[in-house]
């Protein structure tokens, strides 16, 4: 084109400014395509950090309810306070308290302000060891005896860093004296950190320090072993009638509509329905694992089936031809051939459902899974706690010590929950087949 | 005890299919039977276990009225006369004691004495009751099991009246859940219905008055009641709003990068884990709001609050220095993050239904693929992704551990999202979690509450299935 004469340059120039305008504007439309895709990314990138943050944030919260303070103190039973035959009537945080300020050299005050202190940083528990102590073994009194119990709460979140001496005095549970006796028996080897095995072997409890999930846990596998007892073998008939047995008339199509709408109801107007029905109506116990798993079950009901349906529309129809060709009976050729191939894919299904019923909490507080429940439970009739209603009571808590629990409670509930679906993904891993 | 009649009923159920095969086999020896001694076991279990479940099922359900009722109808004059919720805690202690256990309260002189006698006399009741029930459950079983063995014989259709009553058995597990559904009906009407008797049906849905607490003494001052509910759906709607101005966009754009742009790797590693958010319990989410986003956002807006104050915008900035961790823009903005996954399957779901040969039509034309996506794709799918949109909005109405953990208790007209705003599903849970009284319009509001929840929800759910189903069947 270089050597294109002058009337036709006239032509190039409006030619190549036309391709300018169109390049510029093919330039906008790719500009325009790379802004579109990093929409989609930064989408996926924000759901993603949310992820990491909430998990994150969890994570870090709950980690320090994992291990605990405990202290270990020799204590001389003083026989003129201790009553033998009634350990537990004495005063023993009182003469723990007094005996350790006087090993540590400290005079206490007329009021006896000082002994008030030091009482504080103890568990109650110090009391139920000690007197345990003399009650299996009498011939104790008179001697020294070490005697290990949790500190207090708020002992303890000092000694993790959670309470900061850069807090105004007045505004902390725990004052500067306190801080430095406990620096002081921390050097000194009787205060030393472990793994907080309360969380795991006791129930829940008022105090922070002895408060634990075993009757929490044990709660929710009571009630989930209900659910699952109701909610598999009557989702799975359900779903087995609805896809081999129905015939196609009005009423199918009322179940099957019926079912998918109750797949959506909330959760909380299953909880209104067993507070009227099951609570209110029939009588059943309050708070029991019967009630809180009938509930559930009829609540993982619509999940069981759709799973279950879906698994069975999978299984090739040759199969049912086949059978059915050698003479076997429709039950036959259900139960003997159709439903064993479903099976992977009809447990899959079973196990996430449980897995969702785990964590669901709406419809456990309406039927009365709110109040405190100390101990854990041992039958399907009595009042329990469940781990998704013990995160609610403890996030409501005001000691701060049920904050970090709370984290703690969460992370077991999401351990539960992960290898349940674990198992379900590795169910379908090893026994999926591909027709 | 009802545990032990059920281990015994199992056995014999056993037995029964054991003797049902071994008695068709001895008969049919020789002949050609109708069916498989296998069937025949199958035909005696049924005859012996279901007489017998079905009678222990009728004796666990009367026996707890029928022993309240026998209790009362012994007990001695000075019991009797007691007001009723006492009558109820002496009779629950003597249970107790007649169960082992200890008195749930320390009892005045005439009571403590009866107690033990009371005590002893619950023991008898329950505990004739119970054997009552196993000795009526093992009558049955063995009628049932006389009927079944003298009719089992070589010509016994055994395997088609097995094969009916299996289908009868799973025709009545789907039919439990029409039972549920006219379980909840009829429960969220009962109760609502008593409580509009009491409360006007126009007051509740159009009043603008919320404080349900009631009078307990009549002549108590300042606690008439309310039951306006317009605040609490004001609420809600603004919460719901803030959750898909969150999980809206942000579903529908991941949605459209993992169906049109991410390679296979890709979906299979973000997929799960955005299904990951899904599966977080919401409790866990309210936990998170409470605690970590509260704060969070309360200590952003009052720094800002405290750059503004002095300026031109004063007033702004004294108002955000107030603003507190419970507000409608956290419990928003969390159930925004859970809705997220739920959106973008719902809608990845809609656009790999849209047939390939629309895109492809589109590329030929010389499109790019974001033009694709926003001039063919997008207005292909509007009416399924109004779907998905509408099914999200209904679970953000009936989400309630977020919002109960997370948004406040105080009823407030208002639109403002850094306010605190209380809904349908806080209110249901703080009337019912509270002191229970049953037959206060306090927790019956709850109910009604319920119904309007459930009738809006299940007609979002109704309509958008509608949307999706025809979206769909225009591609099929």
């Amino acid at each position: 084109m270089t050597d294109a004469p002058v009337d036709i340059g006239v032509k190039t120039n409006a030619v190549s400014s036309r391709t300018e305008r169109l390049q510029a504007r093919l330039r906008g439309r790719y500009a325009r395509e790379v802004r579109f895709k990093w929409y989609g990314r930064a989408a996926i990138g924000f759901a993603l950090v949310f992820l990491v943050i909430l998990l994150g944030s969890i994570i870090m919260q709950g980690r320090t309810a994992f291990y605990s303070h405990s202290v270990t103190l020799p204590v001389y039973m003083d026989a003129s306070r201790i009553d033998r035959a009634y350990p537990q009537g004495a005063n023993f945080e009182q003469i723990v308290a007094e005996q350790q300020l006087r090993r540590l050299g400290i005079q206490d005050d007329a009021q006896g302000s000082k002994t008030a202190a030091m009482k504080a940083l103890f568990s109650s528990e110090l009391k139920f060891q000690a007197a345990g102590m003399i009650a299996r073994q009498p011939s104790l009194l008179g001697q020294t005896v070490p005697v290990t119990a949790p500190l207090a709460d708020n002992a303890d979140l000092y000694l993790k860093g959670k309470i900061s001496q850069a807090t105004p005095e007045d505004q902390r549970r725990i004052s500067n004296e306190q801080m430095a006796w406990l620096d002081r028996m921390k050097a000194s080897g009787s205060v030393r950190a472990h793994f907080n095995s309360a969380l795991f072997t006791k129930g829940d409890s008022t105090q922070p320090e002895l408060a634990g999930l075993l009757g929490a846990v044990v709660g929710s596998a009571l009630m989930l072993l209900v659910t699952a007892l109701i909610a598999i073998p009557v989702g799975v008939g359900a779903a087995v009638w609805l896809e081999e047995y129905s015939p196609r008339n009005r009423l199918t199509a009322i179940i099957e509509v019926n079912i998918n709408n109750l797949a959506a109801v909330p959760s909380i107007v299953y909880g209104l329905l067993g507070l009227a029905l099951f609570i209110n109506f029939l009588h059943l116990p309050r708070a029991s694992p019967l009630v809180g798993g009938l509930v559930l079950a009829l609540m993982a009901l619509p999940t069981v089936i759709i799973a279950t349906r879906s698994s069975l529309k999978a299984v090739p129809p040759s199969i049912r031809e086949a059978a059915l060709a050698m003479g076997a009976s429709r039950t036959q050729t259900v139960f003997g051939h159709v439903l064993p191939l479903a099976m992977p894919g009809v447990m899959t299904g079973s196990i996430i459902a449980m897995a969702h019923a785990l964590g669901e909490t709406a419809p456990l507080l309406l039927i009365g899974m709110i109040s405190f429940v100390p101990g854990v439970p041992h039958a399907i009739d009595e009042p329990v706690g469940a781990l998704p209603s013990l995160i609610y009571i403890w996030e409501n808590a005001s000691e701060r010590a049920f904050h970090e629990r709370t984290a703690a409670a969460i992370l077991v509930l999401l351990a539960f929950m992960i290898v349940m679906n674990a198992a379900a993904i590795l169910l379908r891993r090893r026994f999926e087949r591909r027709w | 005890m009802i545990w032990i009649f059920l281990l015994l009923l199992i056995a014999f159920s056993g037995l029964a299919y054991l003797g049902g095969r071994r008695l068709a086999t001895r008969r049919s020896a020789g002949v050609r039977a109708h069916s498989r001694p296998g069937q025949h076991g199958l035909y005696a279990l049924i005859w012996v276990g279901m007489p017998a479940l079905v009678v222990l099922i009728a004796a666990s359900i009367f026996s707890t009225p029928l022993e309240r009722q026998m209790l009362a109808a012994g007990a001695p004059d000075s019991v009797t006369q007691l007001e009723p919720f006492r009558r109820e805690a002496f009779f629950s202690d003597a249970r107790r004691i007649g169960d082992g256990l200890e008195a749930q309260q320390i009892w005045p002189a005439p009571y403590a004495e009866e107690l033990p006698a009371e005590g002893r006399r619950a023991h008898r009741i329950s505990s004739a009751l119970s054997w009552g029930g196993g000795v009526a459950a093992l009558i049955a079983a063995i009628l049932g099991g006389i009927f079944v063995f003298v009719r089992i014989r070589p010509d016994l259709r055994a395997r088609n009246r097995v094969e009916s009553w299996i289908s009868i058995a799973l025709f009545a597990c789907s039919v439990v859940a029409v039972l549920t559904t006219l379980g909840i009906i009829f429960s969220l009407v009962w109760d609502s219905l008593r409580f509009f008797n009491s409360v006007p049906i126009t007051e509740f849905l159009f009043g603008t008055k919320w404080s349900p607490q009631m009078a307990i003494r009549a002549d108590q001052i300042g606690s008439s009641g309310a039951f306006g509910a317009v605040p609490l759906f004001a609420g809600t709607f603004l919460i719901m709003m803030i959750a898909m101005m969150v999980a809206g966009p942000i579903g529908l754009f991941s949605a459209i990068y993992l169906s049109e742009y991410a390679g296979r790797r890709t979906r299979a590693v973000v997929k799960p884990l955005l299904e990951v958010l899904a599966g977080v319990p919401t409790v866990v989410y309210g936990f998170f709001a409470a605690l970590t986003v509260g704060p969070a956002f309360r200590v952003f807006f009052n720094t800002i609050g405290g750059w503004l104050v002095g300026g031109p915008l004063d007033g702004i900035g004294q108002y955000l220095l107030l603003v507190q961790n419970q507000m409608a823009l956290v419990a928003g903005a969390v159930m925004g993050i859970m809705l997220i996954p739920f959106v973008s399957s719902l809608s990845d779901d809609i656009m790999n239904a849209v047939p390939q040969s629309l895109r492809d039509g589109s590329y030929a034309m010389g499109a790019t693929k974001s033009e694709t996506v926003k001039r063919v794709l997008l207005p292909a799918a509007l009416p399924g992704i109004a779907g998905a949109f509408l099914l999200a909005i209904s679970r953000a109405i009936g989400e309630t551990m977020i919002v109960t953990m997370a948004a406040g208790l105080a009823a407030k007209l208002t639109l403002n999202p850094l306010d605190t705003v209380t809904t349908v599903t806080v209110q249901i849970v703080t009337l019912l979690t509270g002191d229970q009284e049953f037959n206060s319009p306090k927790t019956l509001a709850a109910f009604g509450l319920g119904l309007t929840l459930f009738v809006v929800t299940l007609l979002l759910n109704i309509v958008a299935m509608r949307i999706v189903q025809a979206y769909r069947e225009q591609y099929d």
